[in-house]
């Protein structure tokens, strides 16, 4: 097809914002609202400007915009050390375990800020009962900073009241922008619905970062940000798979439907390293809905059973050491699902959850007020994070109390954050750790100034939300250090105007033939985003290792799949836009394929099956420790549009 | 599914620059027919459910109907987003009613403070390379290394 071009001949060019500030950081879920606060406290005596921009609203952007019923990270009585312990295992044996000790040691102060915050905070009553935030207060408990004790639900989870929880922490990252804003004397430092599609390298060093370029999705606006240094706050990739709802069913996901890849891709095509982009997460949850279950397997202690009413982890693990060995035992939660997945292909299925069970036996020590507590706790852990759970169990007329439920492996996710490491290499602390492990900022790409932090920060899984907050207000400092360090303002090597018909090519493309046919939706001269979404997610499944294959590829499968991918990346410049809404969906596409493709490349090149469960490759279905317990990194060449992958090692920090 | 919007109840934010649905959406998913002055989702195969412009409808207009590709109909659950705790009336299918409060927070909206519980004090810049985050300055606060 005709290359497209933008001379803004039907699209209006749009007026150019050019915004220049020392630290920008891109996107404000919880990483980004701890970098704010971190670098306010560093940044604004030294009359540093910090710029904050995101998609949608603080108040309820990220993967906390619904809220959460648990932090699944609190050291609290526990030990750094157990915790790298703890996360190695679960991500099978290969894992930064210097970011995660670092990690682990400034968590709790995270969490203690939120209850500070006005977080209500699950506490254990006298009697070793269960108080909720509000109860806790009233019986004078005290809070975790001063010695009260959480409810765990885990070794390293506690529960919290979170329907609010990121409205809390959105409220303390603007406080910290507003302080900055008003010592630093700027008229603007927060960018909502302003959606950045890429990161601009220096004119002068194109290994260092200068700046992003971005569009509002309200106004005719186009965004320019240039900066010394700048965070990629944004989240992992949802939809990239075709996914197991068929209709509108599909922004069920269980990671959140607006996390296009964009921290992988921006990263990537700014020329950052990334790692173990071959990770991917598939939770297995309660089928449709998606309601978490780790507060009904660890809090309630449910059990989940095939049709036999067969525990799989215990039927298969004989036959699973034969392939995975001692990963077998301690068992995680990618071996879990390979065990679920032997006995759904064997036909014994449905996997159930038995939580009337849970609930009938917790219930036979209690009054009956305090079994309408339970109940309520149950409820609570859906409606304040996964409220299409409980739509789901009263539009089927059941109850939890009464029967059980369905539990179902779903499609794939990428991300950094949760319980998957896929992500940007970054460099480590420094006070401990290999040499290659630490290149002069914690936090730091290998793109100099350019820093990432949650789902964008690879091989350290299990933050969550506290330690995303936590490792954002990491970046944050170090963002500072390197701004002292390298005080010059970098250089764009392209002019607003070429930035511009970049930007709104779709929207040209839109203006220029969509009058051509008497349905817009199908022409011949361009691509939907929509339909391109869907066009990725059906070879990304097929040929991947989707749900349509129980997650199975091999070497002859994936370079199948790269053919039919490769027409994809040249397609992507025929995306149309008829309005702003659309072009944001067309950015989010192009970040999404750039994500697959670097899934996709990784997994070509890891020959073993490092996550069963999570994937298989079918020629290599074994653990390979000899040849494969390393770190799989990989670059991006924007301008060939080619990767490189290879090898980085392992150090193992932390003893058995 | 998908948020829905109450034709009757919309009244499309009188008098104010956006929606407030419109304002929230995480996903820019709600938007304000200018000719009817009232919201709609414009794209529900997009929509997380996550009840953001359901909670926030001043007017009370937005409800969700569960995904239609696998839920059956007749259920719903209605938040009531107070300032300190939240109630949900969960519905089912069959009539059955649940009736949940929960509390969501403890410092008021607009109270809240970022030097609450940390002692705020200036920086010393020159320790900026040093391990130990703005906490561990303002508290003298020790932190662990690896053994």
């Amino acid at each position: 097809m005709e290359a497209k071009v933008n001379n803004f001949e039907y699209v209006e060019k749009p007026e150019i914002v050019e915004i220049e500030t020392d630290l920008l950081i891109i996107g404000g879920g919880m990483a980004g609202c701890g970098t704010a606060y971190e670098a306010d406290k560093w940044a604004t005596p030294q009359g540093m400007k910090v710029t904050m921009v995101d998609k949608a609203a603080i108040d309820r952007s990220g993967a906390v915009a619904m809220g959460l019923s648990a932090i699944n990270t609190y050291v609290g009585e526990n030990n750094p050390a157990d915790f790298v312990k703890y996360v190695r295992q679960d991500l099978m044996g290969i894992t930064r375990e210097d970011l995660v000790y670092d990690l682990a040691r400034w968590v709790d102060d995270s969490v203690h800020l939120f209850e500070d915050w006005g977080l209500p905070i699950w506490k254990k009553g006298d009697d070793n009962e269960s108080l909720d935030g509000h109860a806790a207060n009233k019986a004078d408990k005290p809070s975790l900073r001063d010695g009260g004790k959480p409810v765990r639900s885990g070794k390293w989870q506690i529960m919290i009241n979170g329907e609010s929880y990121k409205v809390i922490v959105g409220e303390a990252a603007k406080l910290s922008l507003e302080n900055n804003r008003k010592a630093t004397g700027v008229d603007q430092n927060l960018f909502e619905r302003v959606f950045i599609i890429k990161v601009l390298n220096d004119k002068n060093d194109p290994t260092k970062v200068a700046g992003a370029v971005g569009f509002s999705v309200r106004e005719h606006k186009m965004y320019i940000f240039k900066c010394k240094t700048a965070l990629l706050g944004g989240g992992g990739c949802v939809n990239f798979f075709r996914g197991r709802a068929t209709a509108e069913g599909q922004g069920r996901a269980w990671f959140p439907v607006w996390n296009s890849g964009s921290n992988y891709a921006m990263g990537a095509e700014a020329g950052a390293e990334l790692v173990l982009m071959e990770n991917r997460f598939v939770p297995a949850r309660f089928k449709d809905g998606y309601g978490p279950v780790g507060a009904w397997f660890l809090l309630f202690k449910a059990k989940a059973t095939n049709s036999l009413g067969e525990d799989y982890c215990v039927t298969h693990a004989d036959e699973a050491r034969k392939l995975y060995g001692k990963y077998v035992d301690n068992i995680g939660t990618c071996m879990r699902n390979h065990m679920m997945i032997i006995d759904m292909k064997a036909g014994k299925g449905p996997i159930k959850i038995h939580t009337d069970v849970a609930l009938q036996t917790l219930g036979e020590t209690m009054s009956k007020k305090e079994m309408k507590h339970l109940e309520a706790e149950a409820w609570e852990d859906f409606l304040d994070m996964s409220i299409s759970q409980a739509g789901v169990w009263a539009a089927n007329n059941m109850a939890p109390e009464k029967v059980p439920s369905e539990l179902m492996p779903s499609e794939p996710y990428m991300l950094g954050s949760h319980a998957g490491c896929a992500g940007l290499w970054v460099s480590g602390p420094g006070d401990f750790g290999p040499a290659d492990y630490f290149w002069g900022y914690n936090r730091m790409t290998t793109v100099k100034g350019m820093f990432t932090a949650g789902d964008g920060c690879g091989a350290s899984g299990h933050k969550f939300s506290s330690g995303s907050h936590a490792e954002g207000r990491v970046a944050g400092k170090s963002m500072v250090d390197y701004c002292i360090d390298n005080p010059t303002m970098p250089e764009f090597a392209e002019t607003a105007d070429e930035l511009a018909a970049e930007v709104y090519l779709p929207m040209e493309t839109w203006g220029k033939f969509s009058g051509y046919t008497t349905d817009p939706n199908i022409n011949p001269e361009y691509i939907r985003p929509a339909m391109m979404q869907q066009r990725l997610q059906k070879v990304m499944d097929e040929y991947v290792g989707g749900v349509s294959t129980y997650y199975m590829t091999s070497k002859t499968m994936l370079e199948e799949g790269f053919f039919y991918m490769n027409m994809i990346k040249e397609d992507v410049e025929h995306m149309c836009a008829e309005d702003l809404h659309e072009l944001l969906r067309v950015w989010e596409n192009h970040h999404r394929i750039v994500a697959a493709e670097a899934h996709a490349q990784h997994i070509y090149f890891r020959e073993e099956t490092r996550y069963p469960g999570y994937y298989y490759r079918g020629d290599f279905l074994a653990i390979d420790d000899e040849n494969w317990k390393c770190f799989t990194n990989s670059t991006y060449d924007k301008n060939t549009k080619e990767w490189k992958v290879f090898k980085r090692d392992y150090h193992q920090l932390i003893p058995e | 599914m998908p948020s829905f919007v109450i034709a009757e109840k919309c009244d499309g934010c009188k008098g104010q620059d956006k929606t407030a649905c419109m304002y929230i959406c995480p996903h820019d998913l709600m938007k304000l027919d200018m000719e009817s002055m009232k919201a709609w989702n414009q794209e529900p195969v997009q929509c997380w459910e996550c009840y953001n412009c359901v909670k926030i409808c001043p007017q009370q207009a937005i409800e969700v109907r569960c995904y239609a590709d696998f839920a059956p109909l007749g259920a719903s659950c209605i938040p009531m987003r107070g300032t300190d705790t939240i109630m949900w009336t969960v519905k089912f299918r069959d009539g059955m009613i649940k009736r949940f409060k929960f509390p969501i927070r403890t410092v008021e909206e607009g109270q809240l403070s970022i030097t609450a519980g940390v002692q705020d004090v200036q920086v010393d810049i020159s320790k900026i390379k040093e391990q130990g985050l703005y906490t561990q300055q303002a508290t003298g606060e020790t932190f662990q290394v690896p053994a």
